[in-house]
């Protein structure tokens, strides 16, 4: 159904709207928002400055703008996702040649009252675009070889604009996402196989190829996958720090050390513990119960955007709130799987946890839109 | 565009079917984060805590105070005094050269040391202290305190250092620590971890050196929390060690300190031992060094005048060097042939002046000869015919077995460095080490301590001791370990014949206490006390054929070092043996002009345990003796204050 066939009169007007907001969902971010609040209030050795109180501000701010993306209604934004997508790809070309490289090589925007990384908002809108494109092509082309070539460029521009930062950590994430979304929206199962088995034999070609005259890789990069299959090579090396990082998070055991009691953070042998890693802070002072806690508030989150999804019978809305989802679900799972050894380390922060503005802002917005197309909703 | 209700419905199945797909794979993935998170907080819980705590947790030593070193009355010979150093922490100072500069108008800093600081600074991390100047005065220190608000991230510290308030009296027997070398670790199969501390006190020479492992105690430790780059954030707790034990030695430190004084520039040695447990009652060489200087780290011109002294002040004549005994040999001679039955006491000997062994002449001292001689004459007027006489009827290797039982040609057990055993030459000696066959020259050189035969003045103590009371005795240097007492070496009894041994003794006191002896002129007056004793000259050099024809050249005549050796030793009281005392003064000419004197006046001193009455003294010498202790008393309180004050 697309929003042009429901009775706009069934649909909440004025502020009537707030009390059709998904309130579960807005606690359920406030709660994971507090974590973060709560350990960079730890990590900065009991203090609000330097993290905790610019963070809070953030989120209220952030708040702010969910509930105003929230009251426009669904279907404005469904005309601006072209708009959107075009402006970020526009920001993506701006910073590479204006733009100020941080730590983690994302590139920035300096607007004065926070630092806008076009590479976070991507996220967003090229999820929006695909869930409009998806909308406006007829289903029945959705699997057709030209309409799925379309959305891979779609992916594959601003991708391979974010890789030259080189935020590699942003590539995956666009490049899964917007995989997902093409799933999600129903492209053909052939298509995903033929994908899988060809990233599968290509990285089996590269490992292969080390030591050959065809080589594919710079040794040094291969010694990179050597330390993140095997950290403890390299202990003082690039292995350094997420070996750090998983006695951070071991050392919590059941119920952790104790809050602000974190050896491994405190005594700054935890690396980047305000941002990426600000997970096994929260794993070392509150073990397994605190971890496993706010895993579930994540996978809460997931689970009510899932539902309002399924719930939604406008096909633009429910590719939009999978898509949100599924963008919030990979920046923890990535983020989580990195920090705990599963996954090399690639510069993916804990959403609404981690010190970061523009991740912060992005998501918030995002679920701003997951709550419209929840408003607005067919009845 | 508007969809067909149909397209509608189909687009919500789909979409709602991979949806569902989609989920059940998220929510699968979270259940591999949950089992990741539960395998390593649970299962792999201890593993890390442990990873953990190596991370932020150092052990640091705490070195132990060394163990401190007594004279046998609790005077102190070696105690630890506070030492303090100027150190800097660089991020404290801000502007490091701002700040040396205003600490040098405080404090004369060392160029050197400065350069090598400021090189150590940019090393080594911002938070760390170095040292800028070390073994700085109380006064320095004080004024560095007075201005710290002038001299910021500057640290007076205060740590303890070895420091022997008696100087030179105890240098060769205490010996001195200094820094630990690498050498001194290679005694170790597995170096105690204090001694990898940089500068840290190590016992070089003498008792420091033997008793190097109980002095130095255990270390302590403290655990501390250190961050990432190794800053300590707060110490979690400490061990203290244990303090290394305190020794006390045998050595009478008024007594030591007295001999010290009384041989003054001599280049001698003294041992006096107690008879009752065999206690070494002082052990001097002269001259001697302070051993301060070492601690501290000797100057290589310092160093260099010792070194270069030739009354080498570096070695410790008392245990170390070994010479020919002379005539105090002659005591174990006679011992040797009374023992294999032989002579009698008073069977004679003709002495003309020489005996021909052998195609060889061998001269008397007493060129005119002495006539008769039985033991005691002999012995008294040193006839080197009748001993010449008796060696040839009872052979070296009786003499070298009755040498042996007398503690001479073996190394004593003293903690003291570089212990000779002496030499007592046998005929398997001689074919093993020589190469040669024993010829009968030998027999007769030895029988008279030259030739082949080299003692200690330490043995020489060990034999006139086991001779005063005919019992196994031997050289005790320390007293107590840590409170407990280190056993008696009185020993057994020799089996050696008594009668024997007492007309050994009747004929040492003949030496000293007949008219005609060679000891007479160092007598004692006071009866309780009278000495029994021998001299002995041993010769530095041959006395040619020639020479002789013309007459032996009078040692005055001589440049110093081809002078003869004088040695005495004695035993007092004759009727009560208590002590035993051994003097060599390194070519002093005769042993009973250059040696009686010092053995007559340590005795004394041992015996009265202070300045003797003069009346103890023969009226003649009063005089002179008066001077004397003045004299000497009065260079023990300039060189060392202390030294009685303490007691």
């Amino acid at each position: 159904m697309s929003y042009l066939e429901y009775s706009v009169k069934t649909v909440p007007a004025g502020l009537r709207k707030v009390l059709y907001l998904n309130w579960p969902l807005v606690l359920l971010l406030t709660a994971v928002a507090s974590v973060g609040f709560l350990m960079l209030y730890s990590v900065a050795g009991g203090s609000f400055t330097p993290w905790a109180e610019p963070q809070m501000k953030r989120y209220l701010l952030g708040l702010a703008a969910m509930f105003m993306v929230a009251l426009v209604p669904i279907w404005f934004w469904r005309n601006m996702a072209v708009v959107a997508y075009l402006v970020s790809i526009g920001l993506l070309v701006l910073v590479e040649f204006f733009g100020s490289v941080g730590m983690g090589a994302q590139r920035w925007i300096d607007l004065g009252f926070f630092r806008l990384q076009p590479s976070e908002l991507m996220k967003i809108t090229m999820v929006m675009l695909l869930a409009a494109y998806y909308d406006w092509l007829p289903i029945r082309k959705t699997s057709g070889l030209l309409w799925v070539l379309l959305p891979v460029m779609l992916i594959l521009l601003p991708t391979f604009l974010v890789l030259t930062q080189p935020d590699l950590g942003t590539a995956i994430l666009l490049v899964t996402g917007g995989g997902l979304m093409m799933f999600l929206a129903g492209v053909h199962w052939a298509y995903f196989a033929t994908v899988i088995a060809a990233g599968v034999g290509g990285i089996a070609t590269v490992l292969k190829s080390r030591g050959t005259e065809w080589q594919l890789l710079k040794e040094y990069q291969f010694r990179r996958i050597d330390t993140f299959l095997d950290p403890n090579s390299d202990p003082l090396g690039a292995g350094y720090h997420i070996t750090q990082a998983k006695i951070a998070m071991g050392s919590g055991g059941w119920t952790g050390r104790g809050f602000m009691q974190g050896t491994q953070s405190r005594l700054n042998f935890l690396p980047e513990k305000h941002t990426d890693f600000i997970f096994n802070t929260l794993a070392e002072e509150f073990g397994f119960v605190g971890a496993v806690s706010l895993l579930i508030l994540y996978v809460l989150v997931m689970v009510f955007c899932i539902a309002s999804a399924l719930q939604n019978r406008d096909r633009f809305s429910s590719l939009l709130i999978l898509g949100v989802g599924l963008t919030f679900f990979l920046y923890f799972a990535v983020n989580m799987s990195m920090v705990m050894g599963l996954a090399p380390v690639v510069g993916v922060p804990l959403p609404l946890v981690s010190y970061g503005g523009s991740a912060m802002l992005v998501l918030m917005v995002a679920f701003g839109l997951v709550q419209s197309a929840h408003i607005h909703r067919p009845r | 565009m508007r969809r067909t209700p149909r397209d509608s419905a189909e687009s919500v199945r789909k979409i709602s079917r991979r949806a569902v797909i989609l989920g059940g794979a998220q929510l699968g993935f979270a259940g591999i984060l949950a089992a990741r998170m539960q395998f390593m907080q649970v299962e792999q819980a201890d593993e890390f805590r442990l990873l953990a705590e190596e991370n932020r947790i150092n052990l640091r030593l705490i070195p132990p105070t060394r163990g401190q070193i007594f004279d046998r009355n609790g005077l102190i010979v070696a105690e630890n005094e506070p030492s303090y150093r100027i150190t800097i922490v660089r991020e404290d100072a801000g502007d490091v050269a701002d700040v040396i500069a205003r600490l040098s108008n405080l404090v004369e800093l060392d160029e050197d040391e400065l350069n090598r600081a400021l090189a150590e600074m940019k090393r080594s991390a911002p938070f760390l202290p170095v040292t800028v100047a070390d073994r700085v005065s109380w006064e320095d220190i004080s004024r560095v305190a007075v201005n710290a608000p002038a001299l910021p991230g500057v640290t007076p510290e205060v740590g303890l250092s070895r420091h022997y308030p008696m100087t030179t009296a105890f240098s060769h027997v205490v010996g001195y620590v200094s820094p630990v070398r690498e050498a001194n670790l290679s005694r170790y199969e597995d170096p105690d971890p204090l001694l990898r501390i940089p500068r840290f006190q190590f016992g070089q020479i003498g008792v420091e050196s033997k008793y190097e492992d109980i002095l130095r105690g255990r270390a302590g430790a403290k655990r501390v929390e250190v961050n990432a780059v190794g800053r300590v954030m707060r110490e979690l707790d400490r061990r203290e060690g244990e303090a290394g034990a305190d020794l006390q030695l045998t050595i009478d430190g008024r007594l030591q300190d007295y001999v010290r004084a009384r041989l003054g520039e001599e280049s001698a040695s003294v041992v006096v031992m107690d008879l009752e447990h065999g206690d070494i009652l002082a052990i001097s060489s002269s001259p001697a060094y302070d051993p301060n200087k070492f601690v501290r780290g000797i100057s290589s011109a310092d160093y260099g005048v010792l070194r270069d002294n030739d009354h080498r002040p570096l070695a410790s004549k008392t245990v170390q060097d070994a010479y020919p005994p002379g005539s105090t040999f002659k005591m174990v001679t006679a011992m040797a042939a009374l023992n294999a039955g032989i002579i009698g006491p008073e069977e004679t000997v003709w002495c003309p002046g020489h005996l021909d062994v052998g195609g060889r002449r061998f001269h008397c001292w007493k060129r005119a000869g002495h006539g008769h001689m039985n033991l005691e004459t002999s012995l008294r007027e040193s006839c080197d015919v009748y001993y010449y006489d008796l060696a040839l009827k009872v052979g070296i290797e009786n003499i070298a077995e009755m040498s042996r039982k007398l503690g001479l040609g073996i190394a004593h057990d003293v903690p003291m460095s570089a212990v000779t055993s002496g030499l007592i030459p046998d005929k398997a000696w001689k074919r093993r080490e020589r190469g040669a066959e024993w010829v009968i020259g030998d027999t007769v050189n030895s029988a008279i301590g030259q030739g082949f035969v080299l003692t200690s003045p330490l043995q020489q103590a060990v034999m006139t001791a086991r001779l005063a009371i005919g019992r196994n005795i031997a050289p005790r240097l320390i007293k107590s370990i840590d409170g407990v007492e280190t056993p008696s070496m009185a020993g057994e009894s020799l089996g050696l014949n008594e009668n024997h041994l007492r007309w050994i003794r009747r004929a040492m006191f003949a030496v000293s206490n007949n008219r005609r002896g060679t000891g007479y002129g160092s007598r004692i007056a006071d009866e309780a006390y009278r000495m029994a004793g021998k001299s002995g000259t041993s010769q530095v050099r041959n006395i040619s054929a020639a020479e002789r024809a013309r007459g032996v050249i009078n040692n005055r005549d001589l440049p110093w070092n081809r002078r003869d050796h004088g040695l005495f030793v004695n035993f007092a009281p004759y009727e009560n043996p208590k002590i035993a005392v051994s003097v060599v003064v390194e070519h002093g000419g005769g042993g009973s002009s250059a040696a009686a004197p010092i053995n007559r006046d340590v005795t004394l001193q041992a015996l009265f345990k202070g300045d003797p009455p003069l009346s103890a003294y023969p009226s003649g010498d009063h005089a002179r003796i008066k001077a004397q202790q003045e004299r000497i008393s009065r260079e023990r309180q300039t060189r060392d204050p202390e030294g009685t004050s303490r007691a």
